[in-house]
């Protein structure tokens, strides 16, 4: 049984400018101890989704359900939702600096979460912080834990938050853009880690990321967002060796020795559409080389893609497509090459 | 820039920018605010870069790489070292005297939204250059920006608007139209598109190519992004903790990468190919940078390297050719790689040890 069953979310802001409709129904499920990686650009509404589940964005207005171990996070009361944050979904952000107090030591704010949760002695506390810190590889964590957040580098930063997203042993890890911030050495440290505890656990885990790399490396099954919605949601290696829907093509196809010749990269002509506007049946119409007719007219449904069940896509182009298709008929080159400037 | 081109501007190995024993020191407090420090964020750094071609600048964070950038460009002051640009030696010239040399060597910045001023229209930033510079005149000014404009891939009828009107992508092209306007003949970019979405990321890559193949641009390119580096480089620079490391044409140094850090560096690149991540070989450096304050006697690396030996911490490592490369590779290490061997049954144990220290 899935852990986590997110069905049709739908979140929007009101502000000045008129409704932004961030996220425009959304589904997905996480299974026990799997990794889903949640992949898309800025705006894609890829943070916003998975931060509604945790009711954590002021001002937002959240239809549709999640349900959570059977409880709907969307529907909970304020009460039931402070129980859940921290001791069943962790969370860790993109910025370990901000996401920690910089006067309280690393192992006060560590003890204190795990004393918001569980009434357990002050002593106990602080030899499971020890333990927390040994997990995600903090050197020397007697003595560390005693350090204030400046005195860790920006990775041990991070592995502190993942050691304090642990503490209690969610069943589920929300982890936004967590190396997103890291040099390429460091991220591989902190996605050993991440790895490693999963392993140890079996804590599921949501990793949302803009990096295709990451995904390839980490993720059990990929979904991919565009515009609020999701384009595309596969296995991984699906995703990446058989991918249907043209926006995965297309962010595949950008990436700089991935398509493209070692001369020119190809990248997905135009810009990500504004969320305050109405947008096509298929939010990608404006950006597609295969837009037809039906595209404009009829919103494509999120369906599987023949033969595999598991593996859906939101276009209206033939489901067997992705069987077929091979780099050198990419459309996306295709253009490239005859609009050469 | 095609392989022909590369070895064409190899052979004629034609120096534009020259960096001899280049040293920049930052002053700071110590922690009680009593006794002094420095960080040594470039100690001695020996590069040239050759007319035409682009060169990659690799390294982590607080490697030295955009203050090495900083030094060329000379926006900082040299704590010691030579820098000499088309044979004329920059390193001591005045703020007057750089006037000329900033025509021909231009900056495009990481931060899209940091390095516009917001309060002034897109026409009049673009325009910039020609104003310091006194060329032309100021009716002909618009004119010439709109042509720039239209260079990048900018609509000129967006001549009046704000910067904030502009998407980030469209900023960076603002940006590489403002330090195209006076035809320079090298562009330093920090970080150019670090900032973007990988869609827009692959259309400035683009542009910056289009640019160069039209303009004989030379380009120094600084970035952490190992893939973008790998695409747009005919050579590539590793630095690290204020030293260069290696120094290579871009397929030598992932083909016969030579130093232990070049190798670690490149292993840790996410590769967008689960059946390649899967299978790869991975070197997962469990220590952290050391401080450049007081860094690492002999080789910087040594705390961190699995190959480290006892001359490793005595003696500091040349920047030379190892192992029969070439000229053009040069590697600073004791111990440099052979092809295909694997760093991987010592790595975990040495960095445990250091861990310990």
């Amino acid at each position: 049984m899935a852990l986590l069953e997110v069905d049709d979310l739908h979140v929007s802001f009101d502000t000045a400018d008129g409704v932004v409709r961030a996220v425009r129904g959304v589904s997905f499920t996480v299974e026990p101890g799997q990794t889903l990686g949640i992949v898309g650009e800025s705006g894609s509404g890829k943070s916003v989704a998975t931060q509604s589940l945790t009711r954590l964005v002021a001002g937002a207005k959240i239809t549709g359900s999640a349900m959570f171990d059977g409880l709907d996070l969307l529907h909970a009361s304020q009460r039931e939702m402070r129980r859940i944050r921290g001791r069943r979904i962790g969370m860790i952000f993109q910025d370990p600096l901000s996401s920690l107090h910089p006067c309280y030591t690393v192992g006060w704010q560590i003890i204190e979460m795990i004393r918001a949760h569980e009434s357990v002695p002050r002593r106990r506390a602080r030899q499971r912080a020890i333990e927390l810190l040994d997990l995600v590889r903090i050197p020397n964590a007697r003595a560390r834990i005693d350090d204030f957040p400046h005195q860790f580098s920006g990775g041990m930063r991070q592995r502190v938050m993942i050691a304090m997203a642990m503490a209690l042993n969610p069943a589920l890890l929300i982890a936004d853009e967590p190396t997103t911030a890291l040099d390429v050495t460091v991220q591989a440290q902190v996605l050993k880690v991440m790895q490693d505890v999963q392993a140890d656990t079996g804590t599921a885990i949501i990793l949302i990321t803009h990096d295709l790399g990451v995904i390839a490396d980490v993720a059990d099954e990929v979904v991919v967002m565009y515009a609020g919605q999701v384009m595309e949601r596969a296995r991984r290696r699906e995703i990446f060796y058989q991918f249907h829907h043209p926006y995965t093509e297309g962010l595949l196809a950008s990436l700089p020795g991935h398509g493209g010749t070692r001369d020119r990269l190809t990248p997905i002509p135009g810009n990500p559409p504004s969320l305050l506007a109405k947008l096509d049946p298929c939010p990608f119409v404006p950006r597609c080389p295969y837009v037809f007719d039906k595209c404009r007219r009829e919103v494509p449904p999120l369906a599987p893609v023949h033969p595999d069940e598991r593996h859906l896509s939101a276009c209206w182009l033939e489901p067997d497509r992705a069987l077929q298709f091979e780099w050198e008929s990419s459309k996306f080159a295709q253009i490239s090459s005859t609009a050469h400037r | 820039m095609t392989s022909e081109q590369t070895e064409a501007v190899a052979s004629v190995d034609e120096t534009l920018l020259h960096v001899e024993d280049v040293r920049k020191y930052f002053r700071v407090r110590g922690h009680a605010g009593s006794s002094r420090a420095e960080v040594r964020a470039v100690d001695g750094v020996t590069l040239d870069v050759r007319r035409g071609e682009t060169l990659g600048l690799v390294g982590e964070t607080g490697c030295g790489k955009s203050t090495l950038a900083r030094c060329m460009t000379r926006l900082y002051d040299l704590t010691s070292g030579k820098i000499v640009f088309q044979d004329r030696d920059i390193s001591r010239a005045s703020r007057h005297d750089l006037r000329t040399v900033r025509r021909e060597m231009q900056m495009i910045f990481q931060d899209p939204y940091g390095s516009l001023n917001p309060r002034r229209r897109v026409g009049s930033i673009i325009g910039d250059p020609f104003a310091i510079h006194r060329i032309g005149e100021r009716k002909d000014r618009k004119g010439k920006v709109q042509e720039l404009m239209q260079l990048v891939g900018l609509n000129p009828e967006h001549y009046n608007r704000f910067p904030a009107e502009f998407s980030g992508g469209q900023r960076q092209r603002i940006g590489v139209a403002r330090a195209l306007a006076l035809r320079p003949r090298m562009i330093v970019c920090d970080e150019p598109v670090s900032a973007l979405d990988v869609s827009i990321q692959a259309q400035v890559l683009n542009l910056l190519t289009d640019l160069q193949d039209e303009f004989h641009l030379t380009y120094l390119f600084i970035t952490h992004d190992l893939s973008v580096v790998r695409h747009v480089s005919d050579r590539i620079a590793v630095m690290y903790l204020g030293k260069v490391v290696e120094v290579a044409p871009t397929d030598d140094i992932f083909n016969t990468t030579r130093h232990p850090y070049t190798k670690a560096l490149l292993s840790a690149l996410p590769v967008p190919d689960p059946d390649a991540a899967d299978s790869r070989e991975r070197i997962v450096l469990t220590g952290d940078l050391p401080s450049p304050i007081n860094p690492p006697s002999g080789c910087r690396f040594h705390p961190r390297c699995p190959k480290a030996q006892e001359i490793c911490s005595r003696e500091e490592p040349p920047l030379v050719p190892v192992l029969g490369d070439h000229n053009n590779h040069v590697t600073a290490c004791h111990f440099p790689m052979e092809v295909g061997e694997s760093l991987t049954p010592g790595t975990v144990a040495n960095s445990e040890r250091v861990n310990e220290l």
